[in-house]
């Protein structure tokens, strides 16, 4: 099975015969680095190898449609609770450049004292299961193909199931995952020696199978009030997991480093943010780094969300980053919909491609405020780690309520989360391992008492499912109605009558957003906005961004809600694409006709850009094929463009009309058909008018021979001169 | 629960001891600092085990998830994890000369693996 760009990934096909699927690939894997390559006519020092088959950035059309590839590996987030659903956007970012493909998972899942099986559907999430991650992987294997360049699938190692959940990732080829058991202590309430027991056979587990970890260090700038405050903590956390880490046998080339820029604008951003990025990049030198944008301050404004992250990704091109991590701009309003992923992976691939080679260009000063503030971070998190051993150790701290204090450290301001050592889920549940202790398989951390006559320990059971997949029990559906085979039947239904209904999230979930501005103070704009949303027939209208533009004079509103409108493929009718002549026969058709044109832009219009273009032989225009051009200026009246039409003996008048107020542009396109007619030349001349809002059926409409619209060039005007002449 | 911790910010008297440190001398006492920090805890992990863990063994043998789940749970109520999950299985598939994926059930449907040790 291979997938087709032009086709749909067929869902059905993915969980077809799942209980034999094994992951092609294990492990993480890194972009192919390619230290300076010529892209166009462009040289990139930062970037990787560029992919077969991809989306580039709109602008590229100017570039010779080069798509370069940014040096770390990219992150997105997808999970909205369906995976059948999750799979089809992860395979539209892997063409925006996507290669880390992080699922969140279902809401309380951490508290859930084992695995989940099946495919129910989640909340916020998708329940992380064993078939779930098969499917996933299975498609993810052909999506890579498809892009030519590895994904790694990731997900979450906490919670009170930490040990199995590592044990199913590495059996089904996950290459990466949050692993933090502070992150259990701090943020789920797990008991703390429960947490840190699990976490080092957690972290084995994920060690042997090459799965790259990441810590959960950057949920305490979360959930910070102020989060640049918590910076020496965070520089703690980091320490106390990364260690411990190396300690359960993790290579520090696999453990990466959650770290986010704290702050915000308005705030002076860079003062903040560049010092704890140099300090971190300074201390945990062995280590590696995924740069997450910002979450803390991200709320409804898509806008300001973005340009935030591009912030972040600056930070991250001035010190370093193996891995970004993109937030999507709506994270702060909803579960993220396809679209919003996609201009979070764009708009990182765009900061990456503009900051290209930055350190040739431009260095940090070390020796002035900078320099002072990285020191004093540094040793403000050295203070903090004296005092967690003065009170006793990492325990004692936490049940002293010394982490995610609101102070800036050593400064303490009683607001800490305390967690006491003999509380939390699942107290009470480690056991002292006794003499005899023995298990029988590999990638298991700790006292493990192997008998004499045996090399590994899983010998005695002849292989682990580490060692020998085929052992490996899967377990396909446990809910006979909560489950992927009933929640796909409408996709199915649709695909099969070709149905096609708008969607942000699940298949034809029939979500749509308006845009609207009222010209009125904003709480009456915020009810105004919602009737007039029902009026157009939008069902449940919820006003998910609005923006004061002026507190009388105006309000934005951004509007979601639901509709039931769908149309049928057959029912549409697609112009075919026009197949145009070549090279070869257009300039032998003009050369031997001579052929001539005049253009202007009509009326009272200063536009002149987009007619050059199309006559221009530096732009690709019809000069390139031996059209002699005759190009009268801007806002010129109709009748002189005629009579030179005349005079020259133009076989075609190009007339381009950009303003539309009051449809000036039909009336000038309908005058120039009159003109012509009047002065008894229409039937030896081709009239063709163009612009950015002119369409060929509008343009034809008014008289014209065709009309050209927007991404129009010099080759579609050239053919169609020289196909109605030959006609 | 919050901690009620509440100190002014004292750093420039409690770096003293720091100043004279140049910024290798600093990483490492960061880093020396956090071994210190750690080593009791990786300890702690070494000597014990969990639920968690003895399902995770059981995994690795071939049992689905809601086998080692089942097994699990009876051995923790026989107060028998400590010896290993895996363990008792292997050990009754020795004792009985079955296969230890017969073994598992053989617990699941109520052998008295006490018996065992």
């Amino acid at each position: 099975m291979s997938l087709d760009p032009n086709k749909k990934l067929n869902i059905e096909e993915i969980l077809k015969n799942l209980e034999n699927y094994r992951a092609k690939k294990r492990g993480w894997v890194w972009r192919k680095q390619k230290p300076v390559q010529v892209l166009g006519e462009h040289t990139f020092y930062d970037h990787s190898e560029s992919l077969k088959k991809s989306v580039p950035l709109p602008a590229a059309k100017y570039f010779d449609n080069i798509d370069p590839q940014p040096k770390p590996v990219i992150t997105t987030e997808i999970a909205s609770g369906r995976f059948e659903d999750d799979i089809r956007r992860m395979r539209m970012a892997a063409w925006h450049g996507a290669d880390h493909i992080m699922v969140i998972r279902t809401t309380g899942q951490s508290h859930i004292d084992g695995l989940i099986e099946g495919t129910p559907e989640g909340i916020g999430g998708v329940p992380i299961t064993r078939k779930q991650i098969r499917a996933t992987r299975k498609a993810l294997d052909l999506i890579e193909e498809e892009v030519g360049r590895p994904i790694n699938f990731h997900s979450y190692v906490s919670g009170v199931a930490g040990p199995e959940v590592a044990v199913v990732f590495a059996e089904e080829g996950i290459s990466g995952a949050h692993q933090d058991p502070q992150y259990n202590v701090l943020y789920r309430n797990v008991n703390m020696y429960r947490s840190f027991v699990d976490a080092a056979e957690a972290k084995k587990i994920m060690a042997d199978a090459n799965i790259f970890q990441i810590d959960g260090a950057h949920n305490a700038n979360a959930t910070a009030k102020k989060a640049w405050k918590v910076r020496p903590e965070l520089l703690v956390q980091h320490a106390i997991n990364s260690l411990y880490s190396v300690k359960a046998g993790m290579k520090p080339d696999n453990i990466g480093l959650s770290t986010v820029p704290p702050t915000a604008p308005p705030a002076p951003k860079l003062w903040y943010d560049l010092p704890y990025a140099v300090a971190l990049r300074d201390l945990f030198s062995d280590y590696k780094f995924r740069a997450q944008q910002n979450t803390r301050y991200v709320e409804s404004d898509t806008d300001e969300a973005q340009i935030t992250h591009a912030v972040d990704t600056l930070i991250s091109a001035l010190t370093s980053a193996d891995i970004q991590s993109t937030i999507t701009p709506d994270e702060g309003r909803n579960v993220p919909w396809h679209q919003n992923n996609i201009r979070a992976v764009d708009a990182t691939k765009q900061v990456f491609n503009a900051l290209d080679g930055i350190k040739q260009l431009v260095k940090l000063d070390m020796d002035g405020p900078l320099g002072k503030m990285v020191r004093e971070l540094k040793e403000r998190a050295v203070l903090f780690l004296e005092e967690i051993l003065d009170v006793g150790g990492y325990f004692n701290a936490v049940e002293k309520g010394y982490f995610v204090d609101s102070g800036y450290y050593p400064e303490r301001n009683g607001d800490g989360i305390i967690r006491e050592q003999d509380a939390g889920v699942a107290v009470n549940t480690i056991i002292e391992r006794k003499a005899d202790y023995f298990a029988p398989v590999c990638s298991h951390f700790g006292i493990n008492h192997i008998p004499d006559n045996l090399s590994k320990p899983c010998d005695a059971i002849d292989g682990c499912t580490l060692c020998n997949p085929m052992k490996i029990a899967y377990i396909d559906e446990l809910d006979p109605v909560d489950n992927v085979n009933t929640r796909i039947k409408q996709l199915v239904e649709d695909e099969k009558l070709g149905i096609i209904r708008p969607e942000v999230e699940w298949h034809g979930d029939g979500l749509v957003t308006v845009e609207m501005v009222l010209p009125v103070f904003e709480e009456a704009a915020e009810i105004a906005g919602l009737t007039i949303a029902k009026q157009m027939t939008l069902k449940d209208p919820q006003i998910i961004h609005k923006r004061v533009l002026h507190p009388a004079e105006g309000t934005m509103l951004l509007i979601k809600g639901k509709v039931d409108h769908y149309v049928k493929l057959s029912d549409i009718k697609i112009p075919e694409k026009v197949e145009h002549l070549s090279d070869e026969i257009i300039e032998n058709y003009v050369k031997e006709h001579e052929l001539k044109v005049v253009g202007a832009t009509l009326g009272e219009d200063e536009h002149s850009v987009g007619l050059q273009e199309i006559l221009d032989i530096k732009h690709g225009g019809i000069e390139k094929w031996g059209f002699k051009c005759y190009y009268l200026g801007t806002s010129v009246p109709v009748e002189k463009l005629v009579d030179a039409a005349i005079e020259v003996g133009a076989k075609a008048i190009l007339a381009s009309t950009i303003i539309t107020h009051g449809d000036v542009h039909k009336l000038n396109m309908k005058k120039l058909d009159q003109v012509c007619r009047e002065k008894g030349i229409r039937d030896k001349v081709l009239l063709i008018a163009g612009g950015t809002q002119v369409t060929n059926d509008m343009a034809v409409a008014a008289g014209m021979d065709a009309g050209f619209g927007r991404g129009t060039h010099g080759i579609d005007v050239a053919d169609f001169i020289v196909k109605k002449l030959i006609s | 629960m919050k901690s009620g911790l509440d100190r002014k910010d004292d750093y420039e008297k409690r770096r003293e001891h720091l100043a004279n440190l140049n910024d290798e001398q600093l990483k490492q006492r960061f880093w020396d600092l956090t071994d210190k920090i750690t080593e009791p805890l990786i300890d702690m992990a070494k000597k014990y085990t969990s639920p968690s863990i003895e399902r995770s063994v059981l995994l690795r043998m071939g049992f689905n998830s809601l086998e080692a789940s089942k097994i699990v749970e009876i051995l923790y109520k026989k107060d028998l994890l400590g010896h290993g999950a895996g363990n008792v299985v292997y050990k009754l598939s020795k004792k009985e000369n079955i296969d230890y994926k017969i073994a598992g059930k053989k617990i699941i449907e109520g052998y008295p693996a006490e018996q065992l040790f």
